[in-house]
């Protein structure tokens, strides 16, 4: 269990990165690794190289934007959980966040590594779709600004290209009835689905190959959930039914 | 990197995790190795003082951070740490393999909460599994660790 060999790179600004990622063939962004380094372990990602944004100074900033706020790019899941600007303009990211691992795992594990990852049941990707955020994607081509809604487009596959880093997020505000519950086997698993409601959203996770909004009334309409050992299509579908009655009774 | 407050070079690999580069690069074995994949927290370290997993990230990453393990809480012969203390008095481990990345997490948690509720000790302490106590006396050694911290 180690990881395979590659070649590591440490950019000191997000141009250089950005220079590294259209240039060098097979890279991958190391941000807070608490996805990646597990793969790499595994030996499921074997990429070529290794582009460490960490040591980029004056890329973790949590601050106040058009009407909501953003996240830059090492931001840590940690720093969300425990920022008072996200507990006032967006108390939904507040609790979606302490559902993520364990803090251990939240204290390196950053915000944009999540969405850029799109673990189909991870939650933020889900908290952004409910909400209609946006990220901006940055390339020696220029930014890019991409909708929530255009973003996840597979299983762990986003519309990012790969010379282009995710540089930041935007989360608008948090609309007053807002909720998010998700059932796992134990605290800090995956879940098995999950469903994040913002005002008259439902967006839900765990359920499908990315997150999905679906209609409040009629949730599982046209879902097709996967099976496993932890739980069946059908216990998914009755998971998708008893969360989403959840939220919107919150 | 600093390591329990020695400068030491990070390793020339960069593949060399933090976990093995702690273990069989500069000996310091009491950090375990369980899962290797985030799950188990067995290798728990403090980087610049808050619990990360140390499977989880390269060697190389430490660089220029502060990485205290369980070694470095005590020195030898000097009193024992108040969590260690705590674990000890509560009888807090059975076979202790899990028990260096336990006090850590534990270090971490009081840190920056020194006076938790039940629920936030549980919350605490999800992210590090125990395969012999059933929790019951590692709540306990949390809460008595609560105690004995300085404030």
């Amino acid at each position: 269990m180690k990881p395979p060999p590659f070649e590591y790179h440490a950019p000191a600004s997000v141009d250089e990165a950005c220079r590294l990622l259209g240039t060098l063939e097979d890279a991958k962004v190391l941000a807070g690794g608490q996805s990646l380094v597990p793969l790499l372990n595994f030996r499921l990602a074997r990429p070529a190289h290794l582009v460490d944004i960490n040591r980029i100074p004056d890329l973790a900033r949590i601050y106040e934007r058009d009407g909501g706020f953003a996240v830059q790019a090492l931001a840590r899941q940690a720093d969300i959980e425990d920022s008072e600007l996200v507990a006032r303009v967006c108390p939904l990211l507040a609790s979606a966040v302490r559902l993520v691992a364990h803090r251990v795992i939240r204290n390196r594990g950053t915000v944009c590594g999540s969405l850029a990852h799109a673990d189909p049941a991870s939650e933020l990707p889900a908290v952004l779709l409910a909400l209609g955020g946006r990220v901006t994607a940055r390339s020696t081509r220029g930014d890019r600004v991409i909708a929530a809604a255009d973003l996840f487009t597979s299983v762990m596959q986003t519309a990012l290209t790969p010379d282009e880093l995710l540089v930041e997020a935007w989360f608008p505000a948090s609309p007053k009835q807002s909720a998010i519950a998700e059932e796992s086997r134990r605290h800090g698993d995956f879940a098995l689905a999950g469903a994040v409601r913002a005002g008259d959203r439902l967006a839900l996770f765990g359920v499908a190959m990315t997150p999905v909004l679906a209609d409040p009334k009629d949730p599982t309409r046209g879902l097709q959930p996967s099976g496993d050992l932890e739980a069946s299509p059908a216990f998914r579908l009755h998971l998708v039914r008893v969360l989403t009655e959840r939220v919107f009774a919150a | 990197m600093k390591v329990n407050g020695v400068e030491h070079p990070a390793p020339a690999d960069p593949r060399r995790l933090l976990s093995d580069h702690l273990r069989h690069d500069l000996g310091l074995t009491g950090t375990h190795v369980g899962c290797e994949h985030g799950v188990c927290g067995c290798c728990t370290i403090l980087l610049d003082g808050a619990p990360v997993r140390s499977c989880l990230m390269l060697a190389v990453q430490a660089e220029g951070h502060d990485v205290t393990t369980i070694e470095g809480l005590a020195a030898p012969g000097a009193p024992l740490h108040p969590v260690q203390q705590a674990f000890h008095e509560c009888h807090g481990l059975q076979c202790g393999f899990c028990t260096p990345g336990f006090v850590m997490s534990v270090v971490g948690l009081l840190r920056s909460n020194p006076n938790p509720t039940p629920e936030e000790v549980d919350e605490g302490i999800s992210g590090n599994l125990c395969r012999c106590t059933g929790y019951a006396s590692i709540r306990r050694a949390v809460h008595r660790a609560a105690e004995l911290s300085p404030k």
